[in-house]
């Protein structure tokens, strides 16, 4: 008769599973490259070497990785609350918009040390406040927050256009940004820091806010499973009518996670405006926000499995644009494919495999009783 | 052995979930034409072998013969091609429907409805006659009461040929007139040869019902009993594995001063339905009040408002001295500062989170305390402690503070949510079903802490749906009808047949209606 299920170990919950699930998506990939006409294995091996083969590709993807750890805690806190923050995309806007704003009316006056934290708390706030409308319509008016948070994105495309055409755009200039910051408005890029301490590594785009990502990491670990606001998240997340009776208001706890979640999403502008493009400019969100939700999904909401997560799609991110580079054949479409079969099978699919391991682990589970009867 | 004068012959079944063995070579028979009663504590197997005879689940070994007839149930459509029909505790009606589409669903005959719409209606009316089983089939379900739910499901079971008819606690969510009438619908049924399985935790009724009956214990048949020769004591033994006291050997109360008033309370849902309708009552330090009515007729919110989970639209509540009115913005946190512990009605849904670590669970509506928290984060340690010493005081099994909520028993379950909300001793005690789904060896337990809230002082407001508790356990009883209290009769007084009555609101106008004291 069928085999008695077991559940699965925990290593194999968070660590074989996503393995399994990446395989898989690779091996599709590769089915699909291989009838492009190239190799799959060739290409396999230029991937990982653009993305981890050298200090710059290493830059490179953590770089890339920052923005995903930033818009994956946006989207996974939400997540606990039973809350789906697609708008990541737009709080990251508007809190590269807040970073900016900041930075362009007080660079000339204020040192470097005073103006991070005040840039930090401007894109958090700017982000905030782009979560606030679409929390206040779900908490209080039953406005589903899944289609506000969509709509807020589009606003937020088109209210930045105008105000880059309008209002940042440097007089005389046909492009539509902003003038570039002063040198001290500029976060450290990672290998000027290990300059300072006499270690030459390739220059990359890759600066303090990766360290900051981490650190807000930590900090989300601790809000979401160590305070009684977490506690209080957490429950409206698993069961809203307990939540209820236990006496904890859902809507505020809609608002307080929205601002928080927005708040997250709004720090990748810490990353893109002030680290990076040193100004502001159109579309450097780039659809971070939206991989945001794919890297929660992966990382199981979780703040370690969300940086590793962020890590793997920074690697598709650098490794694809080398592919593309390599194998002429190979375009920028179908780098994306790759990341789209990823998301498949890590996301929507991510407990295929699950009933066939159960099964696996039940067979050796009673085969090891066996031996050990015998 | 092909006997076709038994109906189910099951041999050797077996089933476990993980390490969890919830049938263990279980065998059994049913002579057709009877009613075969089947009891057990909570978690013994009951269900779980009813969902194996109905193709949930299916087993790991054993064989099931059908009218001598070796039978492969994978599914319930293979059940229900063996003549098996399923009568669950909680309906499986759309509420929406008729209660003529509902019987029809999964069975129309062809495309188009119309046909199969008029050759049920005579196939049905036929039933209803034979059977006794009137249903209006032309009324929308969800406006129909619940008796008559059940009645839809039972037809819907004949409708596809049934000859053998399984319900599961049947007689959970009807007055004691309305299982009469079902009692006698099943007696029917029998006489013209249907075979009845009856899944009940209500001895009585195996008494009154059954021709034979097995109790199960840990996933085994310990007895297989003809009714005539055994009673509920031995019934009540055998479930639990032990004598068990039935008499709670309760002093008389000894009401002090008032400690619950509520004056004038009436409440009206966002639908516009008034589901309470100026009710005044006082519940006094040392006493227990119980609230009989059939579900449904404004208890749930009426808990739900003195425990400040809803407001009232009008009216008053006096808690221990702090007054509480319509536009006060109180919350559940809110009112359990003043001292009240609140034991919700449904334990899974509110009582705590089946996905929280059970450590978290003891904390549910506490969470905010300062035990619990230092400036910013919370204290792992305090919290530990805190459900380890619930655990200790209403002996939790197994004593795992990391083991999540939704692996416990529901009878371990319920006795931590009891030991949580008495822990603080709290001066009002709102109860709602407090033994609902619980096995009788934990019922004895949970009826014992509640009597010494009341013996230490502490007012005991109690909800149940269960006649027999709220007579054993309550000092005096209101009754409630439609969001009224229609009436108050002192538990010592107090039997079922007055109470369902009561409930029923068809009581003669003798009994006394006092409405607050």
């Amino acid at each position: 008769m069928s085999q008695a299920k077991k559940p699965l170990p925990l290593w194999a919950d968070i660590i074989l599973i996503p393995i399994i699930n990446i395989l898989m998506a690779l091996t599709v990939a590769g089915i699909i490259i291989y009838l492009i006409g190239e190799n799959p294995f060739e290409a396999m091996k230029i991937m990982i070497y653009g993305a981890f083969g050298y200090d710059e590709a290493i830059g490179y993807t953590l770089y890339y990785a920052t923005n995903f750890i930033f818009t994956g805690l946006a989207v996974a806190i939400a997540f606990h609350a039973a809350l789906f923050n697609i708008g990541g995309e737009g709080q990251a806007y508007i809190g590269g918009l807040g970073v900016a704003i900041l930075l362009l009316a007080l660079d000339q006056y204020l040192p470097f040390w005073v103006l991070l934290p005040l840039a930090i708390l401007a894109s958090m706030i700017f982000g905030a406040l782009w979560a606030a409308i679409p929390a206040y319509l779900q908490a209080y008016r039953g406005s589903h927050i899944v289609i506000t948070t969509i709509m807020f994105n589009f606003i937020a495309a088109n209210l930045m256009v105008y105000l880059l055409v309008n209002v940042f755009i440097v007089p005389g200039s046909m492009i539509p940004e902003s003038r570039t910051f002063a040198d001290n408005a500029w976060l450290p890029f990672m290998h000027e820091m290990f300059g300072w301490v006499g270690i030459n590594i390739s220059s990359s785009p890759l600066n303090l806010s990766f360290a900051i990502a981490i650190i807000v990491s930590i900090l989300i670990w601790i809000f979401i499973w160590h305070t009684r606001w977490g506690y209080a998240i957490r429950a409206v997340g698993f069961s809203e009518s307990a939540a209820h009776y236990a006496g904890i208001s859902n809507k505020k706890i809609i608002m307080m996670t929205m601002l928080i979640s927005g708040a997250l999403a709004g720090m990748t502008g810490i990353n893109e405006i002030m680290g990076v493009q040193h100004k502001l400019l159109l579309d450097f969100v780039a659809g971070y926000g939206f991989t945001g939700i794919a890297v929660a999904l992966m990382g199981r909401n979780h703040p370690v499995g969300i940086i590793l997560a962020s890590i793997l799609f920074g690697a598709l991110y650098q490794g694809g644009a080398e592919l593309t580079f390599d194998m002429p054949n190979i375009s920028r479409e179908m780098v994306t494919a790759i990341q789209g079969l990823i998301i498949l099978f890590s996301g929507a699919l991510a407990y295929m495999s699950r009933p066939w391991l159960e099964k696996l682990f039940g067979l050796f589970g009673s085969i090891n009783k066996k031996i050990e009867v015998g | 052995m092909a006997d076709s004068s038994i109906a189910i012959n099951l041999r050797g079944i077996s089933k476990s979930f993980g390490a969890v063995q919830a049938n263990k070579n279980v065998n059994f028979s049913v002579p057709k034409g009877t009613i075969h009663g089947i009891v057990g504590e909570n978690g013994a197997g009951k269900s779980t072998l009813m969902s194996i005879l109905y193709g949930f689940y299916e087993a790991d070994s054993g064989e099931i013969y059908i009218d001598g007839k070796e039978t492969q149930i994978h599914n319930s459509t293979d059940a229900i091609n063996a003549g098996i029909g399923m009568v669950h505790q909680h309906f499986m009606l759309v509420d929406n429907f008729t209660a003529l589409e509902n019987i029809m669903l999964g069975a129309e005959s062809g495309m188009v409805l119309a046909k199969s719409i008029s050759h049920a209606e005579i196939e049905l009316e036929k039933l209803e006659s034979e059977f006794g089983l009137w249903v209006d089939l032309h009324a929308q379900t969800e406006a129909l009461p619940v008796g008559q739910q059940q009645r839809i499901e039972i037809l819907k079971a004949l409708y596809r040929g049934a000859k053998i008819l399984i319900l599961d606690e049947p007689t959970g969510v009807l007055t004691p007139q309305e299982a009469d009438q079902l009692f006698s619908i099943l007696r029917s049924l029998k006489n013209r040869g249907t075979t009845v399985i009856i899944i009940t935790h209500k001895l009585r009724e195996i008494i009154d019902l059954t021709d034979n009956v097995s109790v199960m214990r840990q996933g085994e048949i310990v007895a297989n009993l003809k009714t005539l020769d055994t009673n509920q004591e031995e019934l009540a033994e055998l479930m639990v594995g032990r004598k068990i006291r039935m008499d709670l050997n309760k002093k008389p109360s000894d009401p002090k001063e008032v400690l619950l008033t509520v004056k004038d309370l009436s409440f009206t849902d966002n639908q516009d339905i008034q589901r309470l309708d100026s009710i005044s009552f006082n519940v006094h330090a040392g006493e227990i009040v119980g609230i009989a009515g059939i579900s449904g007729n404004g208890q749930s919110e009426l808990l739900e408002i003195l425990s400040g989970m809803r407001h009232c639209t009008e009216g008053q509540i006096i808690i221990n001295n702090k007054e509480i009115s319509p536009t006060d913005e109180t919350d559940a946190q809110k009112v359990r500062q003043y001292s009240v512990g609140h034991v919700p009605e449904d334990r899974l849904k509110r009582g705590l989170i089946s996905a929280f670590m059970t450590n978290e669970s003891s904390i549910l509506g506490y969470h905010k305390h300062s035990k619990f928290n230092n400036i910013i984060l919370t204290n792992p340690s305090a919290i530990k402690k805190h459900c380890l010493h619930l655990m200790e005081s209403f002996d939790v099994r197994p004593k795992d503070p990391s083991l999540k909520s939704a692996n416990f028993s529901g009878g371990n379950q319920q006795k931590l949510i009891l030991a949580r909300e008495m822990d603080p001793k709290p001066k009002v005690l709102l109860v709602g079903q407090p033994t609902r789904g619980v096995d009788i060896g934990a019922i004895e337990f949970i009826h014992k802490h509640i009597i010494d809230m009341r013996d230490n002082g502490s007012a005991v407001l109690l909800v149940s749906g269960e006649l027999d508790e709220l007579i054993s356990l309550a000092d005096r009883i209101l009754v409630m009808f439609e969001g009224k209290i229609v009436g108050e009769i002192e538990a010592s007084i107090a039997d079922e047949k007055t109470l369902g009555l009561m409930m029923a609101n068809a009581h003669t106008q003798e009994s006394t209606i006092e409405q607050a004291i």
